[in-house]
């Protein structure tokens, strides 16, 4: 009950904290010098013109009226047309945000999968030669932007050692039609298990470019986590009782350190979002990176605030995700009255 | 003295590695306990009583910049010859432990019965779930818990400080180990509940005939409970003796000194011991018992 | 503070931090001295000897216009640190004024300010710069603000989490209890209990505004061309790999060598100053 309770409030914060969100990038996005309809069409452009597009982006308005307007096409799930490619934003972002979501939820995923054991490791051997490898490279992870990583793995494992492809989310002969936009589900979708494979073969580089500087980070942080833990009296009654040093690591020590880790990983899950920006550049992946960088140098005001608004969204319903993994795996959370 | 003592600690120094230099914190601690016997090691805190409990157990000399010199002798086997991982097979099993605050030290994210049934298997490797509910349900008994399956069935922060306190009792014993060390049991919960634990645990020890290690800031907790006491002061052993020797006549000015700190009744005044007195330093005292 | 200089001095990575951070220092200031091509800095075009591999001439190689990436890398940190130190010179503070508040305060105000804080960090960081230099001109000082407007929030989180601790213990309560004005007690009682807290994090911000400024140059949205930065040289250079790998790597290189100094010097302050 209070696991639910609790989710429904963090779902009620998230959303204000969104409406915030939209607040504060429509504003940005109207408070910049110049003529917003004058920047769009560009210096070529007649005065008609930019009188039309003035009255369609509704800036002759109070800027209050204006983001009502904004607020109310929004509700309906209209964000406007995109001055970049010409088509609603709505379907821009519905075609571009699988492809990112899918290499984020990946690095995601491998964040968890190799950070959190790295970051035990070092704790159980505390001082030792495994915890100061693992110490020194996590932070040599977490001290290189995204596109750095993906420039080294590019070099080392497709051009010197060409393991991996380039570019591209599956193999250029392989025709997928088009589902969910989530190739890998697309690709089983339609029984193309070779296909899979093409698209997995493709997500693997990009996406552990992605979470080099993630997976370092979860490291450090279970590492740090599990070290108090290992301070508690939970712990030395278990020394006292002589259960094994990789037991009292495994059952006692690590399960506790999990759940804060979890809520910082939920966090690091920003730094996925953005950086997937850096990494898509690199790999030429089909995602939202291409489009946002493209409509902002366009100075694209709808599709920069609809870029923005579903980014944050994407976060912050990672977020209840993580906070309701963290309440269920924590019983004193589980079985509190209040839920708060 | 016929039978092997169940602790022998001769000339016990621990000093610690810093980026100050080294620090002795014990000073040549000598101790011993015969089978069956209560003994209450009474000092301040930072006085290096804990420190040597946890030498007994064996945890200390893990410490990585712990150095530990002298002889701990458990059932006439020296722990200095023994390999970590020796060391660690009698804890849980011969030797077990009592911690201050039980709520902290009983792990909040399993049931109780989950950690009882770890504990069992220190000694029933292939225990079912089952049999140590069974088990520890009749050990519960024995600490006065009547519902039983309630308390197995939950964590330990949905229980009062003196259950818990009683449950940790139940766990250490449960094994029957030959040597119980209580690190401050129940200074955590308040006076009366931790005189009703005290019962009990004297009660249970009695019964099975476990050897105990009472540690304790305070004389008058370890009166109705130790058969002997040393008084550790600093890091070297002021006084030992008989308990009703060293209450009837107490010799040296560190004891007088905690005697007449302690309060006669519940909420007397804070006691109040000088931080030093160049008397404390004096020899050791002792009662007349052989050394 | 000595007992800090012995355990920055007895770790062997963090002497390797404060060597790696000295040079990135050194260059910045000295570049002038160093570069053995300072002129290529700026917009000089010298084809004859460009896409050139490293050679004792040009140690690390040069540019596709022929410029000596080495005399490039060494003012890529000048603007780099330069630009580290305005956002950690502006963002500190405006974050600390909002803890600060939010903390003691407490009721409304807290809750407006703290609200203010959450909404500007659930827009991922590199994405929020990336809006702002969406809308305004990609110039240096509008990356430096792009970049502050992403960081207060993070000092304004730390320093309202302490805060909130310190307001209950008893030196704030006997502060209290004498009658010292709010203000006094916000910034001369708890302040000084942030100090440590938000100096590790600013030694290990360091490193990350100089990667988050890269990140914004290397998607072409933060300091422009001719200046020399590490971000836009990395991104020029994705265009000619594998043949003219050095163009990439080697300001690659020097991003980790500056960002990594100031954690491994970061990561030893902060076992330092907050142990627990």
């Amino acid at each position: 009950m209070s696991v639910f309770r609790r989710l429904l409030w963090r779902l009620g914060s998230s959303l204000i904290v969104l409406i915030g969100v939209s607040m504060l990038i429509f504003f940005i996005a109207r408070i910049i010098p110049g003529d917003p309809a004058r920047i769009a069409l560009g210096p070529r452009a007649t005065e008609e013109q930019v009188a039309q597009m003035r009255e369609t982006l509704n800036l002759n308005e109070p800027i209050i009226v204006q983001y009502g307007l904004f607020m109310s096409d929004l509700v309906r799930g209209d964000l406007g047309i995109s001055l970049y490619s010409n088509r609603p934003v709505m379907t821009d972002l519905a075609e571009y945000l699988p492809a990112t979501l899918e290499l984020v939820l990946l690095a995601g995923l491998m964040m968890v999968v190799l950070g959190l054991p790295l970051g035990a490791l070092s704790a159980r051997y505390r001082g030792l030669w495994p915890d100061n490898l693992v110490r020194v490279v996590t932070l040599l992870t977490v001290s290189a932007p995204a596109f750095v990583w993906a420039v080294g793995l590019v070099l080392v494992f497709a051009y010197f050692m060409p393991l991996f492809p380039i570019t591209g989310r599956i193999a250029d002969t392989m025709n997928i039609p088009r589902l969910t936009g989530f190739m890998l589900i697309d690709t089983l979708a339609a029984g193309r298990f070779d296909g899979f494979l093409s698209a997995v073969h493709h997500m693997v580089l990009p996406a552990f470019a992605l979470s080099l500087s993630g997976i370092g980070q979860s490291a450090r942080l279970t590492r740090a986590n599990m070290i108090a833990t290992y301070e508690q009296p939970a712990i030395e009654m278990a020394q006292a009782y002589g259960f094994s040093e990789g037991r009292i690591a495994r059952r006692y020590a690590f399960k506790p350190s999990l759940i804060p880790s979890l809520t910082i990983i939920g966090l690091d899950f920003a730094a996925l979002l953005g950086n997937a920006f850096l990494v898509e550049v690199i790999f030429a992946w089909p995602g939202l990176s291409r489009y946002g960088v493209g409509v902002i140098l366009q100075k694209d005001l709808n599709a920069i605030v609809g870029t923005v608004l579903i980014i944050s969204a994407t976060f912050l319903i990672a977020n209840i995700i993580v906070d309701f993994l963290v309440s269920v795996l924590n019983p004193r959370i589980r079985l509190s009255e209040d839920g708060s | 003295m016929t039978s092997t003592l169940t602790l022998d600690i001769k000339d016990l120094r621990l000093s610690f590695r810093n980026w100050a230099g080294k620090t002795e914190v014990l000073h040549g601690i000598d101790l011993t306990i015969a089978p069956g016997e209560r003994v209450a090691l009474v000092g301040e805190s930072g006085s290096g009583k804990s420190v040597t409990s946890r030498i007994v157990l064996g945890t200390m000399q893990d410490v990585r910049n712990a150095s530990v010199s002298g002889q701990v002798a458990f059932e006439g086997t020296e722990l200095s010859t023994l390999k970590p991982a020796e060391r660690r097979a009698l804890r849980g099993r011969d030797m077990s432990m009592i911690f201050q605050d039980p709520t902290s030290a009983l792990n909040p994210v399993f049931k109780i019965g989950e950690l009882f049934q770890e504990v069992l298997k220190r000694r029933h490797p292939n225990i079912s779930r089952d049999a140590a509910r069974q088990k520890a349900s009749v050990i519960l008994q024995d600490v006065s818990i009547d519902d039983a399956d309630r308390v197995l069935n939950s964590y330990s922060f949905q229980l009062s400080g003196g259950m818990n306190q009683r449950v940790m009792i139940a766990m250490a014993l449960i094994n029957e180990p030959r040597l119980l060390l209580a690190d401050e049991p129940g200074t955590a919960l308040d006076v009366t509940v931790q005189a009703q634990t005290l019962a009990l645990m004297r009660d249970l020890v009695d019964q099975k005939g476990t050897s105990v290690l009472f540690i304790s800031h305070n004389l008058g907790v370890v009166r109705e409970f130790a058969d002997r006491i040393y008084v550790i002061y600093r890091g070297n052993i002021v006084e030992r003796g008989p308990t009703a020797a060293i209450f009837d006549a107490p010799k040296h000015p560190y004891t007088r000194a905690l005697l007449s700190a302690m309060p006669r009744l519940t909420g007397g005044g804070i006691p109040e011991i000088e931080e030093r007195a160049p008397s404390f330093d004096d020899p050791m005292a002792t009662h007349g018992e052989d050394a | 503070m000595r007992r800090t200089t012995y355990i920055l001095l007895s770790n062997p990575l963090s002497v390797l931090g404060l060597l790696l951070v000295g040079f990135v220092f050194f260059c910045a200031s000295f570049a002038d001295f160093i570069a053995p091509y300072p002129d290529h800095a700026g917009a000089v075009i010298n084809f004859a000897f460009a896409n050139r591999p490293p050679s004792p001439e040009y140690l690390l190689g040069t540019d596709v216009v022929g410029r000596d990436l080495l005399s490039r890398i060494i003012y890529a940190y000048r603007i780099a640190l330069g630009m580290a130190l305005v956002v950690l010179l502006i963002a500190p503070p405006i974050g600390i004024a909002f803890g600060l508040i939010a903390g003691y305060i407490g009721g409304w105000t807290d809750f407006v300010l703290m609200r203010i804080t959450d909404i500007f960090l659930s827009i991922p960081p590199l994405v929020l710069a990336l809006a702002i230099m969406g809308v305004m001109e990609p110039t240096l000082i509008n990356a430096m603000l792009a970049v502050t407007a992403m960081w207060w929030p993070w000092y304004a989180r730390l320093v309202y989490n302490i805060t909130r601790g310190e307001k209950v213990e008893g030196y704030v309560l006997a502060a209290e209890v004498i009658g010292a004005s709010k203000t006094h007690i916000m910034f001369r009682e708890i302040l000084p209990n942030c100090v440590p807290a938000v100096v590790t994090k600013m030694t290990l911000d360091f490193g990350y505004v100089i990667l988050i400024a890269s990140s914004l140059s290397f998607l072409g949205l933060g300091v422009q061309a001719p200046t020399p930065d590490l971000g836009s040289m990395v991104s020029e250079g994705t265009r000619y790999l594998p043949d003219s790998w050095w163009m990439t790597v080697f300001p690659g290189l020097a991003i980790v060598i500056a960002v990594f100094g100031f954690n491994l010097v970061g990561d030893v302050l902060r076992d330092v100053l907050e142990p627990d």
